[in-house]
């Protein structure tokens, strides 16, 4: 008895031959370019037209400015991943404040963990890099950096570091040779979550985060 | 408001028609799509250029579909997921039941996927006691209210406000009944929330299969398919064997034609790109993932060189948000899976000319889905070869239930037309005739009838052309 992959592709096989086809022609992706200062402007520019909260910081800076974020929207615990620059910055920089708010760890699998993920009020995640063009995060999650993180807490915050700044998609997945080696899960965010299916009227907040805030990080 | 009603695309099209509400809500919604899209793309050598790459490289796959399906099934298979290959849509039904019992499922949440409407999925998994969720606010709303899709982008564009807060009044517990988007939104997401966290499985379409590496695409807005390829520990994708794209970087330009073409997004919230189940060392994601290849006549459509142009589609929508007959009749009255130009193109071809042979019709070839297909579809030239399809007059014929809206009064009535104007003498005669008896003709005369029951008359002319010219002393060659 032959399979259906067998037949699906017999009947391929015989089908008619294809006439000349047209060439690919890549040379409108590798045109867009902008200097390093373009790059970061346009990215918040993109972002920020899709509800995207965005600071400017520095590497020393950026976890005085997370506490001051969490505390102005009246959060108290922060969920973060294993990355240890991370925990060492926030560790660092929130030990002697006496209103920091409590570090939660997503350090174990899914099934232990998964209530309080879901509870969490906010999340903090780097980044793998940004994409000018259209104003999006590179996000590769990892054991580290789980995947839920950027996606169950009502507010994500991202690392940014400017120099990982790319013009395009199509750049960025060609200079970093992304077809040699793609993890599990591989995302681009650019914005909250939204939906327009209600009278084509633009909602933040559906299934994922309400609030998106990119730190980016420069010198 | 449900859908129109009716057993053919006229019927439908004429309660449609009537029905001020549905225009107003396509109207509104099509207007403007319009407007954002020509934003986006108002760089026309940027346009051209893309539009020219996109096409290439549907083509290039196109071309190597068998090849590139097996190298992908290939790729998939290194990553983990496991592959299936489905010849209609019953056996596609069956294998996604095999797999949700195997793992005891009996709630499934689904992001948006045509495929599983082309499956009826949520009715047969519903008939085998197994639950299908929407996640997608849209299709959530449709599903509430008992219907299908009427755009493949937007499955709830039919309904206004008004129609939604109802239908969440009567269908959600405790919703106080309010017709602000942002809160209707809010109780939609309180409720999915816990669908997600609870539902043994996850359901979703692909964008695109890149066969190079072994990686499904899903392009989303609202995280509702982040959250059924992520949240239960199974997922299993379903999607047409067309999706395929041969290499990674053929992802980049066609995603940008998509979601620009698609809503006037310059990009969507959520690109996902999933390349394997949760490994080793992951804290999250499923265990498991399948994909799930569907044939469902799409060898039949890929078979002839010509109709195989169709399945170069990558669902942006397009192509009904500038259709003039789509904004005025809506989704519905399409009475297949796929509205619009190209469910005009696809469902007599995956469903048969025998049920769906009136729908190459219903268009006046104005062109306007063509000029905005961001994949270059021929899509009047395969409307005009569905009707010689239908009419039982194409000399290779190749689409399913071919000839079975031959009529023969019709092709004696072309067999006059062209035996007149092949004869001078004939045509002086009968448009002669036509200026005396012409406007005696009543309306209602047979074969006039149906023009004349939505239109006028047409008026005869006192002299003929070939009298005119005579008067006017012009030599009759």
């Amino acid at each position: 008895m032959s399979s259906a992959r067998d037949n699906i592709l017999a009947r391929l096989r015989k089908s008619d031959a294809d006439g000349d086809l047209p060439g690919s022609d890549f040379s409108v992706m590798k045109e867009k370019i902008w200097g390093a200062e373009e790059k970061v402007e346009r990215l918040i520019a993109m972002m920020s037209a899709v509800n995207t909260e965005l600071h400017k910081t520095t590497e020393a800076g950026w976890p005085d400015l997370v506490a001051e974020l969490l505390k102005k929207r009246e959060i108290d615990s922060l969920l973060i991943g294993t990355n240890n620059r991370l925990m060492d910055r926030l560790q660092g920089a929130w030990r002697d404040k006496g209103d920091a708010p409590d570090i939660r760890l997503y350090d174990r699998a899914y099934e232990d963990e998964r209530a309080e993920v879901f509870a969490a009020p906010a999340a903090l995640t780097t980044t793998r890099g940004g994409i000018a063009e259209t104003g999006s995060l590179i996000v590769w999650p990892d054991a580290a950096e789980p995947r839920l993180l950027s996606l169950a807490p009502p507010v994500h915050i991202a690392l940014l570091e400017a120099d990982r700044l790319h013009n395009t998609f199509w750049q960025a997945m060609t200079a970093e040779g992304w077809k040699d080696g793609l993890p599990t899960n591989a995302l681009l965010i650019s914005g909250p979550s939204k939906t327009a299916d209600i009278e084509q009227e633009l909602t933040y907040g559906v299934h994922g985060p309400k609030e998106l805030i990119v730190l980016i990080i420069e010198g | 408001m449900s859908a129109p009603s009716g057993e053919t695309f006229r019927e439908r099209a004429g309660v449609a028609l009537k029905d001020g509400e549905l225009r107003a809500n396509f109207r509104r919604a099509m207007d403007g799509l319009m407007g954002k899209r020509a934003a986006q793309f108002a760089d026309a050598d940027e346009w051209q250029r893309l539009r020219d790459l996109g096409e290439s490289i549907r083509r290039r796959a196109l071309s190597k579909l068998p090849d590139l399906l097996e190298q992908l099934e290939e790729n998939l298979t290194n990553n983990g997921i496991t592959v299936h290959w489905a010849e209609t849509v019953e056996d596609a039904n069956q294998i996604v039941l095999g797999i949700l019992r195997e793992k005891n499922a009996k709630t499934v949440v689904k992001g948006k996927s045509m495929v599983s409407e082309e499956m009826h999925l949520n009715d047969f998994l519903g008939r085998h006691g197994i639950r299908a969720l929407e996640a997608d606010l849209g299709e959530y709303i449709v599903q509430m209210a008992g219907e299908t899709p009427s755009h493949i982008i937007m499955p709830a564009i039919h309904k206004n406000r008004k129609q939604i807060a109802r239908l969440f009044k009567d269908r959600i517990d405790g919703f106080t009944y309010t017709e602000d988007a942002k809160e209707m939104t809010a109780a939609a997401r309180a409720e999915l929330r816990r669908e997600f966290y609870e539902a043994d499985a996850g359901l979703s379409g692909v964008n695109f299969a890149v066969a190079e590496t072994g990686t499904l695409c899903l392009v989303e807005n609202e995280g509702n398919g982040r959250m059924c390829t992520t949240v239960p520990p199974l997922h299993i994708a379903v999607t047409g064997i067309d999706k395929v794209v041969e290499k990674l970087e053929d992802v980049p330009p066609l995603f940008s034609l998509l979601t620009r073409s698609a809503t006037g997004q310059p990009v969507t919230t959520y690109f996902n790109m999933i390349s394997g189940p949760r490994s080793a060392t992951d804290r999250d994601g499923p265990e498991e993932v399948h994909l799930i290849l569907l044939d469902n006549g799409r060898t039949r459509i890929y078979a002839d060189a010509e109709t195989r142009r169709s399945l170069q589609c990558i669902r942006c929508g397009a192509c009904m948000n500038h259709c003039p007959v789509y904004t005025r009749v809506g989704g519905h009255a399409y009475g297949g899976i796929y509205p619009g130009p190209i469910g005009k193109i696809l469902t007599p071809q995956i469903d048969g000319i025998g049920q769906y042979g009136d729908l190459p019709s219903a268009s006046s070839l104005c062109n306007a889905c063509v000029e905005v297909c961001p994949v270059k579809i021929p899509i009047a030239q395969v409307l005009v070869r569905l009707r010689d399809e239908a009419a039982g007059h194409c000399s290779r014929p190749s689409v399913k239930e071919s000839g079975a809206k031959k009529s023969t009064v019709q092709d004696m009535v072309w067999s006059g037309w062209k035996w007149m104007h092949e004869n001078p003498g004939a045509y002086k005669f009968m448009s002669g005739v036509l200026t005396k008896t012409g406007n005696l003709t009543p309306a209602a005369a047979p074969l006039l009838k149906e023009w004349t029951s939505v239109r006028s008359k047409p008026k005869f002319a006192k002299k003929t052309l070939h009298q005119l010219a005579k008067e006017k002393g012009l030599a009759d060659e």
